[in-house]
């Protein structure tokens, strides 16, 4: 194995583990955290593969806003984190459900990306560059179209809020 | 493609060093520092009075609309970042889709101003 | 990698980390000797000359204190909070030019750890990610006031980081590159502060909301909430959260210099084998000019009310940055379709923006009536808000 290889294994274990501690975790607070593991292991990945711009976009989003604003949200409940009765019991048809999503996404990028073991991490190499000729070349109206989904979503935040504040 | 790989292998040693780092500084503490913990002194000070309540405090959700602002604004200065790389080679094209987008996400601070969220009372 | 190499690279990290712990103890006792200075008092005196060995002290005393979990804390996050807030600091250091090279060994060796495609987005990255020290010791403290701390100085740094962003990103657009060392060759004729002043300005007031240093300290005010996010650390661990604060302005300062003011860039007479030792001194001295700059901040202002300082953050800074990024974007792109004469557009096309941002900043300037002073008038539904 070449030192990607390990370096991937390496990654995708402690991805795997903690994507399980994830929904295992009693604790919300630890959950969160444990996805913050998972979500640095994935940006991991995209570096090995090239994508540094991708990775560090998937650190600072996801890693570095939206776990934040998941911890935000925890701290405006009521209760105390960590109690049991947030176990709504579904487990088998969560772990169905799980299992089927696995199986659909691995199968889907098999045959979407065939690629052979050898060039697996010299392939790609999408630079900050590619990723900007590509979205403001071709891509200028799904970019647009982002601007407005982000704009719903903010404003379906404040109206949100400003309802739990009258009540 | 080495030199990629080998800058953030450098990036690994400093994470390495730094635990290194950490590790020296607790070992040491543990070594050197007492341990005589009894339950006055374990519980949570708070501010010197003895604390009132389980230490939960609900925050206002006007934290949360700050939180969600952030994360908008956040993807939005992604975006940035390709942008300027490309700017100079598309043109004003460009300046052109990026004055839209902003002018949307601008609406949107617009709202949560005139809305009021942004106002601490 | 042979042997040799290997050993470069452990020495090389090896300085940078034992550089950053020196310069952050040369910095608090800069830092409390100006504030002493300004103050009329003498400020530290009894440990080392001048009393410059008094970070050292108060570090080995730190040592031996006692460190107290509580019983009511959260113990595994509550031991991982403080070393969470001491990476970011030294990861961000790691993309700064601090020198040119020296060629020692028969190898060119780079004053700069890792010169990243990214460095910008990097120092973002970086900058995100030390939200998570704050958060995770409030909420792990499992006592009130740490986490009132918490949630209110991450509100705060996440609002600052947005700002400190697009100033960034105005350096990026200004300069054409992410790479650190392509942005320092870029300011060889004129250093970025010059035609990016106000990204400077507002990088400035970002970064030092982000490290929370006042006048934006809210985290820690002391007459309200105690010590804020760290209330409840003591002995090794709080000494964590102090270094990573250090570290961290260390870093910003240090990001400030390699951004706007030329990095390592300056006079130096000497050629040859001595080379390198000018533009580090020059870089060490910019260090800490800036940090100078930050000090006199700290001894000048006072602590910001919170309400004030999200008002100036979303309704000032970003709002303003995001104009400055278009205004950039046209100033980069002018001369490109219009040649030569671009530069004259690009120039009233600045003037426009200015006269045309005079004349609408009073639109949203505050109503002093509706203003929810405390003790003002309330105005009905909105105060509740």
């Amino acid at each position: 194995m070449s030192a990607q290889e390990y370096a991937f294994t390496v990654l995708a274990v402690v991805g795997g583990l903690s994507a399980i501690a994830v929904v295992t975790a009693r604790n919300v607070v630890h959950a969160a955290l444990y996805l913050v593991v998972t979500l640095l292991s994935v940006g991991g990945v995209y570096l090995l593969l090239g994508a540094e711009f991708v990775a560090w976009v998937q650190i600072l989003i996801y890693v570095g806003a939206i776990v934040i604003l998941f911890l935000f949200g925890l701290m405006l409940t009521k209760a105390p984190i960590g109690r049991d009765t947030l176990d709504n019991q579904q487990r088998w048809l969560g772990a169905l459900v799980g299992v089927g999503v696995f199986a659909g996404l691995v199968f889907l990028i098999q045959e979407a990306f065939p690629v052979q073991d050898a060039e697996r991490f010299e392939t790609f190499h999408a630079t900050t560059d590619a990723v900007g000729e590509s979205i403001f070349r071709n891509y200028v109206l799904p970019f647009e179209a982002v601007s407005f989904l982000l704009l719903a979503a903010l404003i379906g935040a404040i109206v949100l809020a400003r309802k739990d504040d009258a009540s | 493609m080495s030199d990629y790989y080998s800058s953030y292998g450098v990036v690994l040693a400093v994470l390495t060093a730094g635990a290194l780092l950490v590790a020296v500084a607790f070992t040491t503490a543990r070594l050197v520092a007492p341990n005589a913990p009894n339950r006055e002194k374990l519980t949570t000070y708070e501010c010197g009075i003895d604390p009132v309540g389980d230490g939960w405090s609900q925050s206002h959700v006007r934290y949360y609309v700050y939180g969600f602002l952030f994360v908008i604004f956040d993807v939005e200065s992604v975006f940035l970042f390709p942008w300027a790389r490309v700017l100079e080679s598309i043109g004003y094209a460009a300046v052109v889709e990026m004055t839209i987008f902003i002018g949307i996400l601008a609406v949107g601070l617009l709202y949560a101003w005139r809305k009021g969220v942004l106002r601490w009372a | 990698m042979d042997w040799v190499g290997w050993a470069i690279l452990v020495v090389r990290v090896a300085i940078v980390f034992f550089g950053l712990l020196i310069s952050v103890m040369l910095y608090i006792w800069m830092e409390r000797k100006v504030i002493a200075d300004m103050q009329t008092r003498v400020g530290p005196l009894r440990a080392g000359p001048r009393g410059v060995l008094i970070t050292l002290a108060d570090g080995i005393k730190l040592f031996f204190k006692e460190g107290i979990t509580p019983t009511a804390a959260d113990h595994p996050v509550y031991a991982v909070a403080p070393i969470l807030a001491m990476f970011p600091g030294f990861l961000a250091f790691c993309v700064i030019p601090f020198g040119t090279s020296v060629t020692l060994f028969g190898r060119e060796i780079p004053f700069q750890l890792a010169d990243l495609n990214i460095g910008i987005l990097w120092i973002l990255a970086m900058t995100s990610l030390s939200v998570y020290g704050v958060v995770l010791a409030g909420w792990s403290s499992g006592s009130n006031y740490p986490l009132l701390g918490a949630v209110r100085s991450s509100a705060q740094m996440i609002s600052y980081e947005v700002g400190m962003g697009l100033a960034l990103v105005a350096v990026l657009m200004y300069s054409g590159t992410l790479r650190m060392s392509e942005l320092i060759a870029a300011q060889d004729t004129v250093w970025n502060v010059i035609p990016q002043f106000p990204a400077f300005v507002v990088f400035l007031i970002g970064a030092i909301a982000e490290t929370n240093r006042p006048p934006f300290d809210l985290a820690e005010a002391e007459s309200e909430l105690v010590a804020g996010f760290h209330t409840e650390y003591s002995g090794i661990k709080f000494a964590m959260f102090y270094l990573g604060e250090y570290v961290s302005t260390v870093t910003v300062a240090a990001v400030a210099v390699t951004l706007f003011l030329g990095g390592w860039r300056g006079w130096w007479p000497f050629d040859g084998a001595v080379a390198w030792i000018g533009p580090l001194l020059w870089f060490v001295l910019k260090i800490t000019a800036v940090i100078y700059v930050l000090i006199l901040v700290r001894a000048t202002l006072p602590r910001m009310r919170y309400d004030r300082l999200m008002n100036f953050g979303w309704k000032v800074l970003i709002p303003f940055g995001l104009v400055w990024v278009m205004i950039t974007g046209v100033v980069v792109v002018l001369p490109q379709e219009y040649g030569n004469r671009g530069r004259y557009i690009a120039g009233a096309v600045i003037v426009g923006a200015a006269a045309l941002a005079t004349l609408v900043a009073p639109l949203f300037s505050h109503r002093p009536a509706s203003e929810a002073e405390p003790g003002g008038q309330p105005e009905g539904r909105e105060v509740r808000a």
